[in-house]
């Protein structure tokens, strides 16, 4: 055995070593990674109850009303769960009904969450406007096609 | 051993390596150069206005091209890590040592570009998600083994002990990458991947492809002009470097 075979040796066990490590540091981390709770997640009381926490999920359509100077209202949900949401502040630019969004806060005592900050968060998808308006375009007669009792895709 | 085409240990000599990275060197500049004019005029008037984002989502052929490249360089120069501490060649450490700056830079891009996307897209300029966090990680990698590799004079032991530390950074390379995929993250997912395609308009793609290849010639060019600065500085006693014809006149 050479010398080279050998440090190639120890070169490759201690990577693999280092990549055990590193696999069982982030198992054990798992769930503090993420950075958000999803309504699912809070239904099953995984989110903690008592302090500060970050809730994502999608902006239901039709649920946001806005009320007196800046407070808004907005249901978020995951498509299985829903928790209302209150915010008073400026919203960004991408914030809008049935897009993405991470609000941080608290779980009121009446079970809506009181957000002190929300963020968007935006998608993979990336396409000119006249694009995405063929698509829903598509995906309207779909529904309707659907609706009538067509065939679907 | 002798059928072999080209004997690949006869490049890992400072002294042939030296010539053959100006040569390339030069060319991938000028392939830089032609490259970034056209991804810059395709970034800025050929791909169209996105639907959701508008034109800030531009900021994307400078951001996804530098950020895959600082992860792809970090692969590199722990490849050369591996090959110097296996096979002891001298060259393989200068390798790495030449690459780190432009990896930094490449981190820096990203991080930065990046925070100018997020502050009118998510409405902040940073956050505390696992593929910033990492991305930030991966940058101070850099870093460090930039300062680690400074702070040693002996050579070989710099090298040594700068190869150890790039080999274990390793690990943050498929959390960068992955991060998206394990974790919710604010950090949207993978655009494009090689397993399910690209979920972005032609053009878009294109155009970010050029300016990634763009990317990739301006790395190799920069990274070969300064390994031959490295050659050059740490040959500076041996006899082929006295009678090259730049360093004689």
């Amino acid at each position: 055995m050479k010398a080279r075979h050998k440090r190639l040796g120890f070169l490759i066990v201690g990577l693999v070593v280092l990549g055990l490590a590193a696999t069982l540091v982030l198992k054990a981390l798992d769930s503090n990674l993420s950075y958000f709770f999803s309504p699912t997640e809070v239904a099953e009381h995984k989110a903690p109850e008592n302090h500060v926490f970050r809730l994502g999920g999608l902006v239901q359509p039709g649920s946001l009303e806005r009320g007196k100077e800046l407070t808004v209202r907005f249901v978020v949900t995951d498509n299985a769960h829903e928790v209302k949401v209150a915010y008073t502040g400026i919203l960004p630019d991408l914030f809008k009904e049935g897009q993405g969004v991470i609000a941080q806060g608290r779980m009121g005592p009446d079970g809506v969450f009181i957000a002190d900050e929300v963020l968007a968060k935006h998608d993979e998808n990336y396409m000119p406007p006249e694009v995405a308006e063929a698509l829903e375009k598509g995906h309207q007669k779909g529904v309707a096609d659907m609706a009538k009792g067509g065939k679907s895709l | 051993m002798s059928s072999r085409l080209i004997n690949w240990f006869k490049f890992s000599s400072p002294a042939t390596f030296y010539p053959l990275a100006g040569k390339i060197a030069r060319v991938s500049a000028v392939i830089a150069v032609l490259l970034l004019a056209i991804g810059l005029y395709m970034s800025f008037f050929v791909a169209p206005t996105d639907y959701k984002q508008g034109e800030g989502y531009r900021i994307i052929f400078i951001h996804v091209p530098a950020a895959w490249m600082s992860m792809f360089i970090y692969l590199v120069m722990a490849f050369w890590a591996g090959m110097g501490l296996v096979f002891n060649t001298r060259l393989s450490a200068m390798m790495a040592q030449a690459l780190a700056p432009t990896g930094a830079i490449m981190t820096f891009i990203a991080l930065w570009t990046g925070a100018f996307w997020g502050k009118p897209m998510w409405g902040a300029w940073w956050v505390w998600d696992a593929r910033l966090t990492s991305e930030l990680i991966l940058f101070f990698l850099y870093i460090g083994f930039i300062a680690l590799q400074g702070a040693i004079s002996d050579a070989r032991r710099a090298d040594r002990a700068g190869a150890i530390l790039l080999l274990v950074g390793v690990v943050n390379i498929p959390i960068i990458y992955y991060s998206v995929k394990w974790w919710n993250t604010l950090h949207q997912g993978a655009s494009v991947s090689l397993k399910s395609g690209s979920s972005m308009s032609a053009i878009m793609l294109e155009t970010m492809l050029i300016m990634t290849f763009a990317f990739w010639a301006y790395s190799i060019a920069v990274a070969l002009y300064r390994v031959r600065s490295i050659i050059l500085e740490r040959e500076k006693d041996a006899r082929w470097v006295s009678e090259l014809p730049e360093i004689r006149s």
